[in-house]
């Protein structure tokens, strides 16, 4: 009877063990699991890829790419459509200048002072802000363009239009200021602090220590962060839906309306285009060129700070 | 006479240190009085018009009839399929690239088109999502349509997030379980997961409240009509907040831009409250280590 029990008892342990060991264990299974799951995120990069070629191919058969990206007209729904992209390029670069004027400078300086400049515990409650403001909804920011800072813009200058390249880039510049101010923050905090040590023993000032110690040690991360934060500005797409109009132009007035990639697909595809149709397509064309920009500036951010970082210690 | 010149310029330096000082931190507080005016102009518009009606009523013509139920209705539908969908599809990848993935050209590819992704602008994921789900899947603007294009589009962070988590857990934990017998995945469930799992999910919570907050895309897969009526399922028509608060931001009346500002101070507080969870979390985690 006891040497029953056992043998049951070495039974379950055999079985146990095998079930651990054997080819459908969970240790076996879960990477192949996990590494199929992983796989999402590639077909995902691939679906994007696929669907603007093959969409804007039908696209492209209609309309050559010379057109394309050389016309200076864009009236897809016009009787006589023009499809020359340019005035969508332009509005988007009239934002993104806008943007950088604003974001560039502020985002900079902000870093140097949570960097640099200021006390723990300030830093400790302005940092949280920043996150904050990082955290509101980009719709919310076009709300804000089109019902505060617009109004003020007419105030100074009276024959502003409603909608404006203006506005929308200031507010524009206002959202990626927190990405920037962070992103080249986390660059200057990576400088050891003995350059820093050296540089005030001296006899720096701490202006001194910033600009022409800290900054050329971390320059590659800040001009890394401001390309990213213009890819985002030229992505960014509620803000100047709601306050830049929908006006396609090249006359680069920033005081009129104008229309930017992100803006054109969003109105387009709220409308009623009939499916499969060039006007149809034109936002898959729109979208590809807006992809291609973003990731170049992307890829570039990234060579920049590997590229040229100055490695320490 | 020296001495003089060189006291003169320390003073210089000295100056021109304050200066930059100054304007170093005024434009630190640029952000702050930016976000200081937005909240103020957006409380004086919509607290009048923040009321009980204004939570359960439907989408109406008149501005004083207007209400936000079938928007927050539309983004809970949204958000469970999302959350739960993004957070497992997530914390899986970044599990396999921590814990199994080895240092060949082909996870490092994963590793660098994760990087990208979360570089694209979501509006690519609204004609993705239009083209794969609405089209192709045939599931029509429907909830599931935008569910799964949130659900990509938030993915990259849930992953970055994870795998800063996981990556922080030091190896002689895991050392240790293995030390008793215990094999990878045991360890990863039992050991690395459970530490882990407060850093996962303030990224993870973040992340939702950014999906929360997200219009473009879903405008694109066509979350956009007129709804009066609350989806009873994942086939149904929907609408979200921020697609409400676009269309009433919209309309030309005056009033509407009231009634906009009401929604944006609901979409806000649910924010608000998804952030707190996840500084609540993080204080928690770090006074731990």
């Amino acid at each position: 009877m006891a040497r029953m029990k056992q043998s049951k008892n070495a039974k379950e342990l055999n079985s146990f063990m095998q079930k651990k060991k054997g080819i459908y264990s969970w240790d076996r299974m879960m990477p192949i699991i996990l590494a199929t799951i992983a796989g999402i995120s590639v077909l995902t990069t691939i679906g994007i890829v696929v669907i603007l070629i093959t969409e804007s191919a039908g696209f492209f058969q209609a309309v050559s790419i010379t057109e394309f990206l050389f016309g200076t007209q864009w009236t897809p729904l016009f009787a006589d459509p023009k499809f020359g992209v340019l005035p969508l390029i332009m509005g988007t670069f009239m934002i993104t200048l806008v943007a950088s004027i604003v974001a560039l400078p502020i985002g900079f300086g902000s870093a140097i002072y949570l960097s640099e400049y200021a006390p723990r515990k300030v830093r400790n409650f302005i940092k949280p802000i920043l996150e904050i403001l990082a955290g509101i909804p980009t719709i919310v920011y076009g709300f804000f363009a089109l019902t505060f800072i617009t109004p003020i813009i007419k105030m100074v200058i009276p024959q502003t239009d409603l909608f404006n390249a203006l506005s929308a880039g200031i507010v524009v510049g206002i959202m990626i200021i927190p990405m920037i101010s962070s992103l080249s923050e986390d660059a200057m905090n990576a400088v050891p602090s003995s350059l820093r040590n050296a540089a005030y023993a001296m006899g720096s000032t701490k202006l001194e220590v910033a600009l022409k110690v800290v900054v050329p040690a971390s320059f590659s991360g800040i001009i890394a962060s401001f390309v990213l934060g213009l890819s985002r500005a030229i992505g960014e797409t509620m803000i100047v839906t709601l306050a830049a109009g929908a006006l396609p132009n090249m006359d680069f007035d920033f005081l009129k309306s104008i229309q930017t990639m992100t803006a054109y697909i969003v109105t387009t595809s709220q409308g009623d285009t009939a499916y499969g149709s060039v006007e149809y397509r034109t936002i898959y064309a729109v979208g590809i060129t807006l992809f291609v920009i973003t990731l170049i500036m992307n890829i570039l951010a990234g060579y920049i700070s590997r590229k040229f970082r100055e490695e320490y210690e | 006479m020296m001495q003089l010149d060189a006291e003169k310029q320390m003073r210089r330096r000295k100056r021109k240190n304050t200066i930059f000082h100054i304007l170093f931190l005024s434009s630190t507080l640029f952000g702050i009085v930016a976000l200081a005016l937005l909240l103020i102009q957006i409380l004086v518009d919509g607290l009048g018009w923040l009321n009980w009606d204004f939570l359960t009523n439907n989408a109406s013509r008149k501005a004083e009839k207007s209400g936000i139920k079938a928007a927050i209705f539309g983004t809970l539908w949204m958000m469970s399929i999302t959350a739960p969908l993004s957070f497992i599809i997530g914390v899986s990848t970044a599990i396999y690239l921590e814990e199994y993935a080895k240092n060949n050209w082909f996870n490092r590819f994963i590793q660098t088109n994760i990087a990208n992704l979360a570089g694209v602008p979501s509006i690519v994921y609204g004609l993705l999502g239009l083209t794969i789900f609405v089209r192709v899947f045939g599931f029509g603007k429907s909830v599931l349509a935008g569910s799964l294009t949130m659900t990509l589009l938030i993915l990259p962070i849930i992953i970055v997030a994870s795998q800063e988590a996981i990556k922080a857990i030091p190896g002689s934990q895991r050392n240790a379980s293995f030390a008793l017998g215990a094999n990878r995945w045991q360890t990863i469930l039992r050991v690395v997961l459970p530490s882990a799992l407060p850093g996962i999910l303030t990224g993870s919570i973040l992340s939702f409240s950014r999906a929360v907050g997200e219009t473009a895309p879903l405008i694109v897969v066509g979350a956009v009509a007129y709804i009066t009526t609350l989806p009873n399922s994942v086939f149904d028509k929907f609408t979200v907040m921020p697609i409400q608060i676009y269309t009433w931001a919209n309309l030309p009346q005056e009033e509407f831009h009231n009634v906009a500002s009401a929604g944006i101070i609901v979409l806000l507080l649910m924010l608000l409250t998804m952030n707190a969870v996840a500084i609540f979390l993080r204080n928690k985690y770090q006074k731990k280590n």
